[in-house]
C-alpha cells in the first residue's frame, strides 16, 4: 500500500515541477510575434509562390505588417484588392501598381519558323540553351521544351502543340514572374495587362540582323524601325536591331500593327485598322479578303483560350 | 601489368580502323574562311585587321586580350572581307574574321621545309614567348593556352612532363598518324617543352590500342635520355588531363581550384608537342591541324591537314559527303563531341575530330527511369555521384549540386554512356556544372 501511494505521490511531484519548469522556459524564451501578421498571412492568397520576392506567404506578411511603407511590396496574384484590404487592416496606404500579364515573345510557330534539325535530348530549355541554338535557326526565340510550364504554380501556360511555343492564359496569369525567371532565353515579359486581355506587343526578342532574321524565321522583328515612326506616343524604341513597345507608353492606337512588313507585332483582342491602300477604286473589292486572314489570326489567341477556360472550369 | 588510372572508366569501342590506316592528307584551301576570335579557353582575342586588309598565311590577324587568350593568325593569304558575327557549329553567333583566299602566300620568316631541326639551344623564357607568339593552345580539344600552361607560378615547380598520345576518344586517330608521321619533331617538341618547365624526366603515354605508335616512338627514342614511352591499359577517358597523370605517374590531383601543376605534373597533347617543335624551330604559327574525318558508314574516311576556318561541310565532301538516312555530325569524338547543327563550321584549333554518326547510332535511346543500378557511380573516373548530381541539377538545387562536387566533373561521359536507362545524365551535370561556376564566380568578384 505504501509503495502505492508514495508511486501517486512522486509521480505528481514530478509532473508539478516539470510544469513549472516548462511555463518558466516558454516565458522566458517566448517569441514576440505580431498578432497581425498571422491575419494578413490569411488574407494573401497562400500560393507560396514567391513572385513578391520573398521566401513565402508568411515572409511577406511579417514585411507588410513590419514595415511603415509598404508601397514597394505587392502581391501580384492577390492583386489590388488583396492589397487594399491588408492596407486597410493595417491602417496604411495601399501600394498601387497597374495589372500585369506574363506575354511571350516570339511569334516562331512550326510554320514560320522551319525547324532545321532535330533535338534528342533531356527535354528542357535549360539544358538545350546551354547546348545550342536548339531546333531552329533562331538563337533567341522560344524553344518549347516547357520550362516555364514547368515553373507556373497556377497552371496559366501551355506550350501549344501546333505552334510549338508556350502560351499564357490571361485570365488565370497572376503576373508572379516565375515563368520570366524560368525561361532561359528571356522571351517572356511581364507587361501591363488591359481590359479583355487586350494587348499589343512586339513578338520577337531576337536581336539579330534583319537578313539574319528573315531566313531563320517569317515572323521575327527585323529592326526596320517603321512601326517607331508612326507611333505618335513616342512607346516604340529600336534597340540591337529589336523593336520594343513600352507597355505603359503604348495607348493601343494599332497604327504600328499595320506598319509591319514580317507581322511580328502582335494584336490581341482587338480588330486590326483597315489597310491603306494605295487605289481606292480596288480598295473595296479585296479589302475583306485582305482582311480576313489578319483578323482570325488576332482572335484566336482569344478564342483558343476561352473554350480552355471553360473545360477546366 | 600495364597502367591505367584507379578509378572508374569504361571500354566503348574504339572505331579507329576505319581512319587509322589514312596517311595524314593535305586539305584543298577553300576560297573563303571564317576564323572565329574565340578557339581557346579564356578571353577572345581582340581583332587587328579590318574589312579591306590584305593578309598572308601567318599573319597576326587577332592578338591575345590578357593573360588567358591566344594569339590568332591568318591561315590563308587573302583579303578580309568581314569581321562579323557569324553562325558557329551549334548554330550560336561569335565574332569571327572572314577572309577571301587569294594564292597562298605565306609571311616571311616561316620555314616552311621539311628538314628537321634539332638542336634548340632557346631559354625556358625565350621558348614561352614563342608559344605564346604563334598562339599555340592545347590540341587535344581543350583548347587551354599552352603558354599559360607553361609558365609555372612561383612557390611551384614541374617534375615531369607528360605527352598525351592515348587519345581516349573512340573514332578520332589524329594523334596517332601524327604519332606515327610526325614521331621526330614529336620528340624535338618534347625536348623542348622539357626545356620550357625545366624538367629531366618525359613520359609519352600511348594506350595499347596503338601498338604501332608505341613501337615507333620507342625505336625513334632508343638511347635519349629522360624520354620514355608509357603503355597504358586502354580505357576511357585515360586522355583526360587527371587521368593520365594517375595512370602515368600514380599521382591524384585534388579537386579544383587545383591544376596538375600541384602535383609537379605538365601535361600537353602529342599534336601540341608537335606545333611547339613547329612555332619554335621553324616559326611557324598555328594555322593548320589534323582533323579525323570519319563514321561507319562515311565513303573514305581520312585524316586531313586542314588550314582553320575550312568549312567542316568542305571536310566531310572531300571524304565522299554525308551517308545517307538520319545522320548527327559531331565536332569531337561520340564521348564528348559536341552535334553540329551548322555544317559550315570552320575548324579550329580544338577541333580533332568530324564523326558521323549514322542510322541507329544517330539517335538516342528513349529515357526510362533510373533504376538505382550505380552503373554511373563505377564508371565515374572522379569518383562523383553522376545520378545524383543529375537530379539535384534538374531540381536547381544548386547548393546541393554543388556540394556534390560537380565542378570536378570532366564531362567525359562515361555516366552516359554506361546508363542502362538511357538517362541524359551528362546534359543535367554540364547545366549544374556551368551554373555552379557562374554563382562561384560572382561569389568570387563579390568578394
Amino acid at each position: 500500500m505504501n509503495t502505492l501511494v508514495f508511486t501517486i505521490l512522486t509521480l505528481c511531484v514530478l509532473g508539478v515541477v516539470s510544469a513549472l519548469v516548462l511555463y518558466w522556459v516558454a516565458q522566458k524564451f517566448k517569441v514576440e510575434e505580431d498578432p497581425r501578421v498571422d491575419d494578413v498571412e490569411k488574407m494573401l492568397p497562400g500560393a507560396n509562390c514567391g513572385g513578391c520576392g520573398f521566401a513565402g506567404c508568411r515572409a511577406f506578411a511579417s514585411a507588410m505588417v513590419s514595415s511603415d511603407d509598404i508601397s514597394d511590396l505587392y502581391c501580384a496574384v492577390g492583386g489590388a484588392d488583396c492589397m487594399k484590404r491588408i492596407a486597410d487592416y493595417l491602417g496604411k496606404a495601399a501600394p498601387v501598381k497597374e495589372p500585369l500579364v506574363a506575354t511571350v515573345r516570339c511569334g516562331g510557330t512550326c510554320e514560320k519558323r522551319p525547324r532545321t534539325n532535330s533535338y534528342v535530348g533531356a527535354s528542357s530549355c535549360a539544358v538545350v540553351s546551354s547546348l545550342y541554338v536548339g531546333e531552329t535557326g533562331c538563337a533567341y526565340g522560344c524553344l518549347g521544351y516547357g520550362d516555364c510550364v514547368a515553373a507556373c504554380a497556377f497552371d496559366a501556360i501551355r506550350i501549344n502543340p501546333e505552334t510549338g511555343i508556350a502560351e499564357v492564359d490571361a485570365d488565370k496569369c497572376t503576373a508572379c514572374g516565375a515563368c520570366v525567371k524560368a525561361c532561359p532565353k528571356g522571351v517572356i515579359e511581364l507587361r501591363k495587362k488591359w481590359p479583355k486581355n487586350r494587348a499589343i506587343y512586339v513578338s520577337c526578342v531576337s536581336r539579330d540582323k534583319g537578313p539574319v532574321v528573315m531566313k531563320a524565321c517569317k515572323a521575327g522583328c527585323i529592326g526596320c524601325g517603321k512601326c517607331a515612326k508612326v507611333c505618335e506616343f513616342g512607346a516604340i524604341t529600336i534597340e540591337n536591331n529589336l523593336a520594343y513597345i513600352d507597355p505603359f507608353k503604348c495607348r493601343l492606337c494599332r497604327k504600328c500593327v499595320n506598319e509591319c512588313p514580317t507581322g511580328a507585332i502582335k494584336l490581341v483582342g482587338l480588330a486590326p485598322l483597315p489597310k491603306k491602300t494605295a487605289e481606292p477604286a480596288a480598295a473595296a473589292a479585296p479589302k475583306p479578303a485582305a482582311e480576313k486572314p489578319a483578323a482570325p489570326a488576332a482572335n484566336k489567341a482569344a478564342v483558343s483560350a476561352e473554350p480552355e477556360t471553360a473545360e477546366k472550369k | 601489368m600495364m597502367r591505367t588510372f584507379p578509378i572508374g572508366g569504361v571500354h566503348p569501342s574504339d572505331n579507329k580502323k576505319w581512319s587509322s590506316n589514312s596517311a595524314i592528307e593535305q586539305m584543298d584551301l577553300p576560297d573563303v574562311v571564317n576564323v572565329p576570335l574565340s578557339q581557346h579557353i579564356g578571353a577572345p582575342a581582340t581583332p587587328k585587321v579590318a574589312k579591306g586588309d590584305k593578309v598572308r598565311v601567318g599573319d597576326l590577324i587577332a592578338e591575345a586580350t590578357g593573360f588567358m587568350s591566344a594569339n590568332i593568325h591568318a591561315p590563308v593569304s587573302g583579303t578580309v572581307t568581314a569581321v562579323d558575327m557569324q553562325p558557329n557549329g551549334q548554330g550560336l553567333r561569335q565574332m569571327m574574321i572572314t577572309i577571301r583566299r587569294e594564292g597562298d602566300e605565306w609571311a616571311e620568316g616561316i620555314d616552311r621545309s621539311d628538314t628537321i631541326v634539332e638542336n634548340c639551344e632557346l631559354t625556358s623564357r625565350e621558348i614561352i614567348d614563342r608559344i605564346k607568339a604563334a598562339g599555340i593552345v592545347g590540341m587535344g580539344g581543350a583548347t587551354f593556352p599552352t603558354h599559360v600552361k607553361l609558365s609555372i607560378p612561383d612557390g611551384k615547380h614541374a617534375e615531369a612532363l607528360i605527352i598525351n598520345g592515348v587519345e581516349c576518344e573512340p573514332y578520332l586517330t589524329s594523334d596517332y598518324r601524327t604519332m606515327l608521321e610526325r614521331g621526330r619533331e614529336l620528340i624535338i617538341g618534347t625536348k623542348i617543352l622539357m626545356r620550357a618547365v625545366n624538367v629531366g624526366k618525359a613520359y609519352i603515354g600511348v594506350e595499347s590500342n596503338k601498338p604501332d605508335a608505341i613501337k615507333h616512338l620507342r625505336s625513334l627514342l632508343d638511347g635519349t635520355e629522360g624520354i620514355s614511352v608509357v603503355k597504358l591499359k586502354t580505357k576511357y577517358p585515360q586522355g583526360g588531363e587527371k587521368q593520365l597523370i594517375a595512370a602515368v605517374l600514380g599521382l591524384r590531383v585534388p579537386p579544383p581550384p587545383a591544376l596538375p601543376i600541384d602535383v609537379g605534373a605538365v601535361v600537353c597533347n602529342a599534336s601540341t608537342a608537335v606545333a611547339v617543335y613547329e612555332a619554335v624551330q621553324k616559326n611557324k604559327p598555328l594555322v593548320e591541324r589534323v582533323v579525323t574525318v570519319t563514321g561507319k558508314h562515311m565513303r573514305e574516311p581520312k585524316n586531313l591537314l586542314a588550314r582553320f576556318g575550312t568549312p567542316v561541310e568542305a571536310l566531310v565532301a572531300k571524304c565522299g559527303g554525308l551517308p545517307e538516312g538520319d545522320v548527327r555530325v559531331l565536332n569531337g569524338g561520340p564521348m564528348m563531341g559536341r552535334p553540329l547543327v551548322n555544317l559550315g563550321m570552320p575548324v579550329m584549333k580544338g577541333c580533332s575530330g568530324i564523326v558521323v554518326m549514322s542510322g541507329a547510332d544517330a539517335l538516342r535511346g528513349r529515357e526510362s527511369a533510373c533504376i538505382k543500378c550505380a552503373k554511373c557511380v563505377e564508371a565515374c573516373p572522379m569518383g562523383l555521384e553522376p545520378y545524383l548530381l543529375s537530379k539535384l541539377s534538374r531540381r536547381k538545387d544548386w547548393e546541393s549540386v554543388e556540394r556534390g562536387d560537380v565542378v570536378s566533373c570532366i564531362e567525359c561521359g562515361s555516366c552516359q554512356y554506361t546508363c542502362p536507362a538511357n538517362i541524359p545524365l551528362l546534359d543535367y551535370i554540364r547545366l549544374g556544372k556551368q551554373t555552379v561556376m557562374g554563382i562561384i564566380r560572382t561569389r568570387n568578384a563579390k568578394k
